[in-house]
């Protein structure tokens, strides 16, 4: 075996021998970080790739999967197993396992981002599907909506605000380990950070840029939901 | 890319070997991998892990069961996870290396950063969970506060604790592989060092992590179900559900 998994040998240090001033010194450098912020650029919307696209899939197959250990209950135990085995895992240690069998790139990382993300949606979609007042089910039924308007008039819309919240905390978590990904030879801002971490300024900016990033993706599911769920605020 | 299965099953079944064989290096000039290595390595990365844990239960436990028993700071107490999860754990190593410098001590600071919110927020709930009626009727037969919380509220709480402490000793672990770009050798360092270890240590550092964490948090599940009281589970069997799934929510940290 002579094939490289790792990017360069000798790790990701970037050259720094250009350098001049404060960024020699491993300082803040604010002027350095409003110069240079274009060469964030890239990574970030990497990264933002390579947390949207897990949130999309692990979306769909969790919900998918929810749905049917809703109607199968038995399948909730193996399912809840599974998805929590994966999330134990140490993501570096996925990233790498998964390296032989699917080579370094994107795919590999988006593949192991997705499997993070099945436990904590998953979750969240059983329990919201299961705190659905009885009397609503009951008046629905008493209504005579067939199984498939009950799911998707009365028990999805009800179980929204605990879905969305699973989806929340999975996104934060899913640009968290995404900084990870650049083990896997996939893009990211976590290359940025290995590459310069002495560097006060650098590891600030990267820092800073993927906290805001986990904001803001909170912030839009928030909003969707509330889109989604009009009826809450006409009662709030 | 498709990789033959016989080779993906070669590399593995090397990676494993590299586990308990010492063999030259890829460049032939050091011998690398075999138990003692690996042992020194993952000794090394349970250390650290080890203190970040024990240093951030100390610190967040206590507060936590303050909080909580007077019912104060919900905000901090639970917000604290929200930053928490929103602030990367790379880039928790990357302040503290670029603004404290590497090293073991540096090392286990960043990791009990990261092993704070979960076990502040879950001590926080778990005494908030706690039936307010069963605190109620332990003040009435003269219980001062400290019995209330060491005899009714802690042992009804340790279980939602205990939940905190596995995500915490979890995500310790896992970070702690990073820990060689911040100078301190750990299961990480064959990860970090392909040149030398080969693509055969590279598997292997990850096999061992995975396989080490794994049953750790085995083992801590064990301990969880081992200081849930009594009462709790025959309330949890009458509920006829024993196995009910608690959502996980912004407020609540759970080991999923």
């Amino acid at each position: 075996m002579s094939q490289t998994l790792l990017a360069q040998s000798g790790g990701f240090l970037r050259d720094r021998s250009g350098d001049t001033g404060c960024p020699s010194n491993d300082g803040v450098c604010l002027g350095w970080m409003v110069e240079h912020l274009d060469r964030y650029w890239d990574p970030f919307l990497e990264h933002v790739v390579i947390t949207l696209i897990p949130l999309v899939i692990g979306f769909a197959i969790a919900l998918s999967m929810g749905l049917l250990a809703h109607r199968q209950k038995w399948l909730i135990t193996p399912f809840t197993g599974l998805t929590s085995a994966i999330y134990t895992i140490p993501s570096i240690s996925s990233f790498l396992l998964l390296l032989p069998i699917t080579g370094r790139g994107n795919d590999t990382a988006i593949i192991a981002l997705t499997a993070y993300t099945l436990v904590i949606i998953f979750r969240n979609v059983v329990t919201g599907l299961a705190g659905v007042p009885q009397g609503a089910v009951d008046a629905a039924r008493g209504m005579g909506l067939t199984s498939r308007q009950l799911l998707f008039s009365v028990e999805l819309p009800l179980a929204l605000p605990e879905i969305i919240a699973g989806l929340r905390i999975a996104a934060a978590t899913t640009v968290g380990l995404a900084a990870f990904a650049y083990l896997a030879g996939a893009g990211g801002l976590g290359a940025n950070i290995d590459a310069d971490i002495d560097f006060r300024g650098n590891v600030l900016v990267c820092g800073v840029i993927l906290t805001l990033l986990a904001a803001a993706l909170d912030f839009l599911v928030l909003s969707v939901q509330r889109l989604l769920t009009p009826w809450r605020r006409a009662a709030a | 890319m498709i990789t033959p299965i016989g080779s993906i099953f070669s590399t593995f079944s090397d990676s494993v070997g590299f586990i308990f064989e010492r063999r030259p290096s890829d460049a032939g000039t050091v011998q690398v991998g075999g138990l003692a290595e690996m042992g020194h390595l993952a000794g090394n990365h349970f250390a650290v892990s080890f203190l970040a844990i024990v240093v951030s239960i100390a610190i967040s436990v206590p507060i936590g069961l303050w909080l909580g028993h007077l019912g104060r700071a919900e905000m901090l107490a639970v917000g604290v996870a929200n930053v928490g999860r929103a602030v990367p754990a790379l880039a928790i190593i990357g302040f503290c290396v670029a603004f404290l410098g590497t090293g073991f001590r540096n090392i286990a600071f960043a990791l009990t950063l990261l092993a704070i919110p979960p076990i502040l927020t879950n001590t926080y709930v778990g005494m908030r969970q706690v039936d307010p009626e069963l605190v109620d009727a332990a003040r009435g037969q003269g219980l001062s506060g400290f019995q209330i919380v060491r005899q009714v509220e802690w042992p009804l709480a340790l279980p939602t604790i205990f939940g905190g402490i596995r995500i915490s000793v979890v995500t310790v672990l896992a970070t702690a592989i990073i820990s060689p770009i911040a100078g301190l050798d750990s299961l990480g360092t064959p990860i970090f060092s392909e040149e030398i270890y080969g693509t055969e240590g590279v598997i292997a550092a990850a096999i061992a992590v995975a396989f080490l964490t794994l049953m750790t948090d085995a083992g801590f599940a064990l301990v969880q179900r081992l200081v849930t009281p009594k009462g709790l589970k025959i309330a949890a069997r009458a509920n006829r559900r024993p196995r009910r799934l608690r959502p996980l929510s912004i407020r609540r940290v759970q080991h999923p």
